[in-house]
């Protein structure tokens, strides 16, 4: 039965790959090597922007680019840079070092960078990082922050339960747990700060959730940041991640103009506009790249 | 209403309607070019059942179990399975024709069985070879079963596509994934509303072409 | 050796205990496919029942029908989680209409198979419209109807994991986490759950069919070409039934 299906697998691909040759589908990764630079991105509004935000810079310089949006989580983007599916995605100091250095315990900004691009993979490699930052940040409802939750510490032991998405755990669970004591009932799988999460909270089916510093769900609900004394969560500079045979040097110095423009206050509007007043995001990425002089 | 407006203003946006296309011809071609793959790989697979018991009986059992498979899953275990990249639209596109492909070889057997045993005696007589026997007389009777089948799947297949967007390949289905995290019902709406009027006329499509194939079928209707 | 890190994840024993353990997500997902089918059932099956027997509608019924199958399922249930503020009734809603086209397709084609001259026997006796329907189309088409049911519920058993989506905890959080992270063992593990489940209820419809279907009708009930010829006479030898006992069993 395998067999069969295998033949069948094997034989489809080949009729498919034989008329796939002359058809052109946007994004596809078989033209990556042929010059055009992929950008990819995460499956979250602000890192969708970013990429618009790169592609644009990258046109700039006279390349031919495409954009292949909401990817998923990292390891997926990242093994899509690997297998050439992707050029350059942004990505978080902080977040991409852990995930190369499983071991790492760096959270300043400046020791994160340098680590990060000691442990980058060889064929990948990390430009300029930029100032705008955007942390994981854990947040309550102001009712429970009013009842002496401030700081992560305030979470205690197996009082709350916590949304997050679902790599949170296999990442932050143990941390939490060394750095601050703090367990809870239940680590309920949302999504990456989306919908989801945001709803599990206002709700009431957890007290806890997993958000972003740039998120304009924050400022929307009255939600209030934890604070992180120990410093659980890395610095998060946003940086391209990209595979070194992709962009030019001309489409580097261009990231790197980006880079130096962004600031978390302007991202974070960005992101307001999308996600809040609807507008599209390559429109908001188009704005923001006629105040970078390329 | 405000989701009238919002559709209007979403719709405003030229960037969004050259988006909104490109998505569009994504979703085509990748639900139908499993679909033509598929017909061609179920007529062979169906005539295999056709002349051999064995594999009949494997093979109708074996389309049974695939699709008992989330089409999510079969979506992304494929670069596992045979190397393609993880993003690559072929992921998508073997899933559906794996769908696509189990969903036909039933009927088409049944549909070669169901040649009545006089006309390919005829044909044989006739001095056809048993290769443009099937060609000439047996597939062509068996086209409005096989039609029937093709119509199902295209429907199917336009739907199914959409859940690619959880991989990043969707078509369509992107606007999905799109508005809910933005918590904007004007993408889903028109997602939903293109998908529906793309089947609609990959159908009409294949009724027009099934006609096409079957003068006979019109023989004797007023 | 996916299989086999999806089979270490199967027997992980930390996937067994607890609010996120696979009994608990089988569970969730049997109840909201069972539901949906149910739901399904209630819309999809007097609707059929209804157009087969009087003959009217038929064509809006097809044509309805399909485009329903168009739906995606997705849209469909991201769509119904912004109106209505939650996962549940979305996804609930979006597996009905998919499971309604099946079923409806196997009510309809049922009543609309029965042989007219069996029909047309029973007017003669004397019966009357509701009669004819209870006790002669409906006993006819029950193997056509279950059929239905079961097309469908393969088709919500599989789709429901797309209910991750919007959060609700059925056997596609696996899937969907997996994915993510591409941690093959839990996707795959997640997937063979779904496959399995799906089987064993294809199974369970099977034998309920078996019991519900008049024995008379068995015969009828195969499928077309060569394997009609064989089942036909095992039937006979198993089923010595006259047909006309086994309708008025039912």
């Amino acid at each position: 039965m395998k067999r069969t299906l295998a033949v069948i697998v094997a034989s489809a691909a080949l009729v498919v790959s034989a008329c796939g040759s002359k058809e052109d589908l946007g994004g596809s990764g078989q033209q990556a090597a042929s010059g055009e630079v992929v950008v990819g991105s995460a499956d979250f509004t602000e890192n969708k922007i970013l990429a618009e935000i790169y592609a644009g810079a990258l046109k700039a310089t006279g390349a031919t680019v495409s954009v292949r949006s909401g990817i998923g989580a990292r390891e997926l983007v990242v093994k899509a840079l690997q297998d050439k599916s992707l050029g350059v995605v942004p990505e978080y100091t902080g977040n991409l070092l852990n995930y190369f250095d499983k071991t790492n315990t760096t959270t300043e900004a400046e020791e994160v960078y340098t680590a990060l691009k000691s442990k980058t993979p060889a064929g990948l490699e990390v430009l300029e990082k930029s100032d705008a930052e955007d942390k994981d940040v854990l947040v309550v409802t102001k009712a429970t922050a009013d009842g002496g939750v401030k700081s992560i510490a305030d979470l205690g032991s197996g009082k709350y339960a916590l949304g997050a998405a679902g790599e949170w755990a296999q990442r932050w669970e143990t941390k939490v747990k060394d750095l601050y004591g703090v367990t809870f009932t239940e680590i309920k799988t949302t999504d990456a700060g989306g919908p989801i999460t945001v709803d599990a909270l206002k709700n009431g089916t957890v007290q806890v959730i997993n958000l972003y510093t740039t998120s304009a769900d924050i400022k929307a609900n009255g939600f209030v940041e934890l604070e992180d004394p120990k410093t659980m969560y890395p610095a998060q500079n946003i940086v391209p991640l990209l595979r070194s045979d992709a962009v030019d040097a001309k489409g580097k110095e261009a990231l790197d103009k980006v880079s130096a423009a962004l600031t978390t206050e302007n991202l974070a509007d960005l992101v307001k506009r999308v996600d809040v007043d609807k507008e599209t995001v390559a429109n908001v990425a188009a704005d923001f790249l006629k105040t970078v002089t390329l | 209403m405000t989701a009238v407006g919002d559709i209007a203003k979403y719709l405003g946006d030229a960037g969004t309607r050259a988006a909104l296309l490109d998505m569009l011809l994504d979703h085509v071609y990748l639900s139908l070019v499993p679909l033509v793959v598929s017909v061609v790989l179920a007529v062979l697979l169906g005539l295999l059942c056709h002349r051999f018991r064995q594999v009949n009986a494997t093979l109708i059992g074996m389309s049974n179990i695939v699709y008992t498979i989330p089409s999510l899953a079969l979506f992304a275990i494929i670069p596992a399975l045979i190397g393609t990249q993880v993003l690559d639209p072929l992921n998508v596109i073997i899933a559906l024709t794996v769908y696509t492909t189990a969903l036909l070889v039933r009927p088409v057997a049944e549909a070669l069985a169901a040649v009545p045993a006089h006309v390919t005696a005829a044909a044989t007589a006739m001095g056809f070879r048993p290769l443009r026997r099937f060609l000439t007389v047996e597939l062509p009777l068996s086209v409005p079963v096989l039609a029937a089948g093709v119509r199902v799947g295209s429907v199917s297949n336009i739907s199914l596509v959409s859940v690619g967007a959880l991989i990043g390949t969707g078509g369509l289905g992107t606007l999905f994934t799109d508005g809910f995290r933005q918590r904007y019902l004007a993408p889903i709406i028109i997602g939903i509303v293109l998908t529906l009027v793309l089947a609609l006329v990959v159908d009409l499509l294949l009724v027009l072409l099934r006609n096409r194939l079957t003068p006979w079928a019109r023989v004797g209707k007023p | 050796m996916i299989f086999a890190d999806a089979f270490a994840w199967l027997l992980d024993p930390v996937n067994w205990s607890g609010g996120k353990s696979i009994p608990v997500r089988v569970g969730i997902h049997l109840l909201y496919c069972l539901g949906a089918v149910l739901g399904a059932s209630l819309i999809a099956v007097p609707l059929g029942l209804y157009v087969g027997h009087t003959g009217r509608g038929g064509v809006v019924l097809v044509g309805g029908s399909n485009a329903l199958r168009a739906l995606p399922t997705l849209g469909l249930v991201t769509f119904l989680y912004l109106i209505a503020g939650g996962g549940t009734v979305g996804v609930l809603i979006g597996l009905i209409v998919l499971a309604v086209p099946p079923i409806l397709a196997g009510a309809y084609a049922g009543i609309q198979d029965v042989d007219r001259g069996v029909v047309d026997a029973a007017r003669g006796m004397g019966m009357t419209g509701s009669q004819r329907l209870w006790r002669v189309e409906v006993p006819n088409a029950l193997p056509l109807l279950v059929g239905g049911l079961r097309n469908a519920t393969l088709q919500v058993v599989a789709t429901a994991s797309v209910a991750a989506y919007v959060g609700i905890e059925t056997l596609g959080r696996p899937l969907l986490d997996g994915l993510r992270v591409l941690d093959y063992g839990q996707f795959v593990g997640g997937a063979i759950l779904i496959a399995v489940l799906a089987v064993v209820l294809d199974v369970v419809l099977a034998g309920v069919g078996r019991l519900v279907v008049p024995a008379g009708l068995r015969l009828s009930a195969a499928p077309a070409g060569r394997t009609r010829s064989r089942r036909t006479q095992r039937g006979r030898r198993e089923e010595p039934v006259p047909v006309e006992s086994g309708g008025s069993t039912a």
